[in-house]
């Protein structure tokens, strides 16, 4: 029994943290009239569950750079590129109540006089199959990425100009109105998904609870990952790469596994967000953005999983109290506490708490030694 | 097929070197130069089957150069190097070379200072290096006796659970001694075992490599002239590249051509 808890480790907590959250927020907002003193209000709702799409960003950005030490400076293209696949398919939804009242084809499109959709957008109409889009488009890219970089042992700080190159790339290609996403607007207006409507608290809720499952699922698959052997081979290719190597392990391999992994989770993380914000446009291709997420796990503690969490929803939180005061000087206040954080904090927010464990432990064996 | 069947990242692992003629590793005419320097120099080597070879040579010889021609890290400029009679390791990658029965320690002991000992031992272990395979792979009662030995074997019994980083720079050295162990090569070439070891510590090494030779073919780099001394059956001495003399430890120090450049420099210290 006890084995089994030091085997689930933090999973249990994380699962009914998750779990609580939605639950106490889901009958505060439903149960509860506006006004009451409980009321949790549909912004705050929406608000909490931006917060946890990017916990599970966080997650994944954690998987490559805390567990295997790859500095991804581009996951905002994963994100982005779930982002879109989601985006793309609630365009569709919208159906002949866009402004031009085309049926088949986006208000976009029909501006840009096109007759057509084109060949990409096939099957856009389709729920399963834009699912399944969220996790290939960002894992495919991934995948090539993954596999030219690392074969050709790319690594370190080239590695992380690379990503951001990607990113940065992709956000001036989206931005393009003949790409077919909607250029700079990007793709916005959003009316329904699956045929209920975005703008009702239930749909609001039921996003949200979705949300937390897929946060809950995706911390267990990391957890899973992270507690296997495989995790430990990655772990020891962050350590020393060519050890690996010299003991059987093709190291390469495992980066563009673990990457693409990582991608996927990404990709759900932006598939979910979409619906939630109402928009997606190539300002989440922004290497900026893709810097922020690093950031989050640094705060949080990298190579820890529920560290990536805590970090990407403190963070967030404190974007949001912070924009609402001074926006301009977020970006300083961000640097500022970065550096505090590794100045103070090495191993981040999740480090605190194993070190004041310690401490404790230490004074209880003192006490009991006298 | 005697593993798990249908895993073809298994398949150097079922290489078995050609040792017919009792040479379990040819080293012919190899030559790699760094930015012109000729680190290695139309060397010519052959390793017996179940033999035990000491190496030696001043700084810059080039005997790290050599195992990582070997291993795959180097590729030289050059000349031919196969496992067995058949298998051509210049065509194999580190990963393959390994899977194929050749550990390898390094002269800077490499391991894995974030994980426990245990650990650095399990992933050592000879089997399936493929990512799905550990993704599920559970460590068999078997494969924990393994380790149990090995962990006997090199003293770190009540070290099995701390952080390899942690250890003393001796016991660091044991644990990658371990790792090659746990890979159950064919061959092993090990990089100054004895640096910074304790004379205890230093005969038990002695001991060990003695004992892995006839079942395994051992070459060992070492400067410590003495632990040579100790375990030596046969002694080649590099020189600027090329073997300089080989033979018996009483040949070599009696070959004034060694005593010159090698030996004497060290007697003269
Ligand atoms: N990657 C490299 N680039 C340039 N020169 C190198 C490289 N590797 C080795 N050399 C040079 O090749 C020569 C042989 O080096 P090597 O490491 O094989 O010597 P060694 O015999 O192992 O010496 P030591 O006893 O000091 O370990 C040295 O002069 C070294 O400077
Ligand atoms: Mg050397």
């Amino acid at each position: 029994m006890a084995d089994l808890f030091k085997k689930l480790g933090s999973l249990p907590v994380v699962v009914g943290c998750l779990f609580i959250t939605t639950l106490y927020v889901s009958v505060c907002n439903l149960a509860f009239p506006e006004g009451s003193a409980l009321h949790v209000s549909t912004y705050t709702v929406t608000l909490f569950g931006k917060y946890l799409c990017y916990a599970l960003l966080a997650l994944a950005v954690d998987l490559v750079w805390g567990y295997c030490g790859i500095l991804s400076l581009g996951h905002g293209a994963f994100f982005a590129l779930g982002g879109y696949a989601m985006g793309m398919y609630l365009m569709r939804q919208i159906g002949d109540r866009g402004v031009y009242g085309n049926p088949e084809l986006p208000d976009f499109m029909v501006f840009l006089n096109w007759d057509a959709l084109p060949w990409y957008w096939a099957g856009s109409d389709s729920f399963i199959w834009m699912m399944v889009m969220v996790v290939a488009a960002p894992g495919l890219l991934a995948y090539i990425f993954g596999t030219m970089a690392f074969r050709s042992r790319v690594s370190g700080v080239y590695l992380s100009i690379m990503t951001q190159a990607v990113t940065y790339a992709l956000m001036l290609a989206f931005f393009r109105n003949e790409m077919g996403f909607g250029g700079n607007n990007g793709l916005t207006d959003f009316k329904d998904i699956l045929g209920f409507s975005l703008q009702s608290d239930t749909t609001r809720i039921a996003l949200f609870a979705t949300t937390a499952t897929f946060l809950a699922i995706g911390f267990a698959v990391c957890h899973f990952i992270v507690n296997s052997k495989m995790g430990r081979v990655v772990t020891a290719i962050r350590d020393s790469e060519n050890r690996v190597r010299f003991i059987g392990y093709k190291p390469e391999n495992y980066k563009v596994w673990i990457f693409v992994v990582s991608a996927m989770l990404a990709g759900i993380a932006g598939a979910l967000y979409v619906p939630q914000v109402g928009i997606i446009n190539p300002g989440e291709f922004s290497p900026l953005s893709s810097i922020e997420m690093v950031v989050w796990v640094a705060i949080g503690g990298r190579g820890s999983l529920y560290g990536a969490i805590i970090g990407a929803i403190v963070v967030s939180y404190a974007k949001t109290r912070f924009t609402a005061i001074m926006p301009e000087a977020w970006l300083y206040a961000l640097g500022g506490l970065f550096v505090l954080v590794t100045l103070l904090l090495p191993k981040g927010i999740a480090g605190f708490f194993p070190a004041i464990a310690a401490r404790f432990n230490q004074k209880k064996l003192a006490e009991v030694k006298s | 097929m005697s593993r798990e069947a249908g895993s073809p990242l298994l398949e150097e692992e079922n290489i078995k070197p050609d040792t017919r003629h009792g040479v379990i590793l040819y080293v012919e005419d190899v030559s790699v130069s760094f930015d012109g320097f000729k680190a290695l120099n139309d060397l010519s080597l052959y390793i017996n089957d179940g033999e035990l070879r000491c190496l030696i040579g001043a700084n810059g010889a080039g005997k790290t150069t050599l195992m990582d021609v070997i291993t795959g890290k180097t590729r030289p400029d050059v000349g031919k190097v196969s496992f067995g009679q058949q298998v051509n390791l210049l065509e194999m990658d580190e990963a393959q070379i390994a899977r194929a029965g050749i550990g390898r320690k390094f002269q800077k002991p490499t391991v894995f200072e974030n994980l426990t000992v245990f650990e650095n031992l399990e992933l050592s272990l000879h089997g399936d290096k493929g990512i799905w395979a550990n993704l599920f792979h559970k460590l068999s009662g078997e494969q924990s006796d393994e380790i149990a030995q090995i962990l006997h074997t090199i003293g770190l019994v009540g070290e099995c659970n701390m952080q390899a980083g942690a250890l003393s720079h001796g016991q660091k050295q044991w644990l990658e001694i371990g790792m090659l162990l746990a890979a159950k090569p064919r061959l092993l070439l090990v990089d100054e075992p004895v640096a910074g070891m304790t004379a205890q510590e230093t005969e038990r090494t002695a001991e060990l490599l003695t004992s892995l030779a006839g079942d395994h073919s051992v070459v060992v780099v070492e400067h410590d002239m003495a632990f040579v001394r100790s375990i030596a059956r046969k002694v080649t001495v590099l020189h600027q590249g090329s073997v300089l003399a080989e033979g018996s430890m009483s040949e070599i120090q009696s070959n004034p051509e060694v005593v010159r450049v090698y030996l004497g420099e060290e007697t003269g210290e």
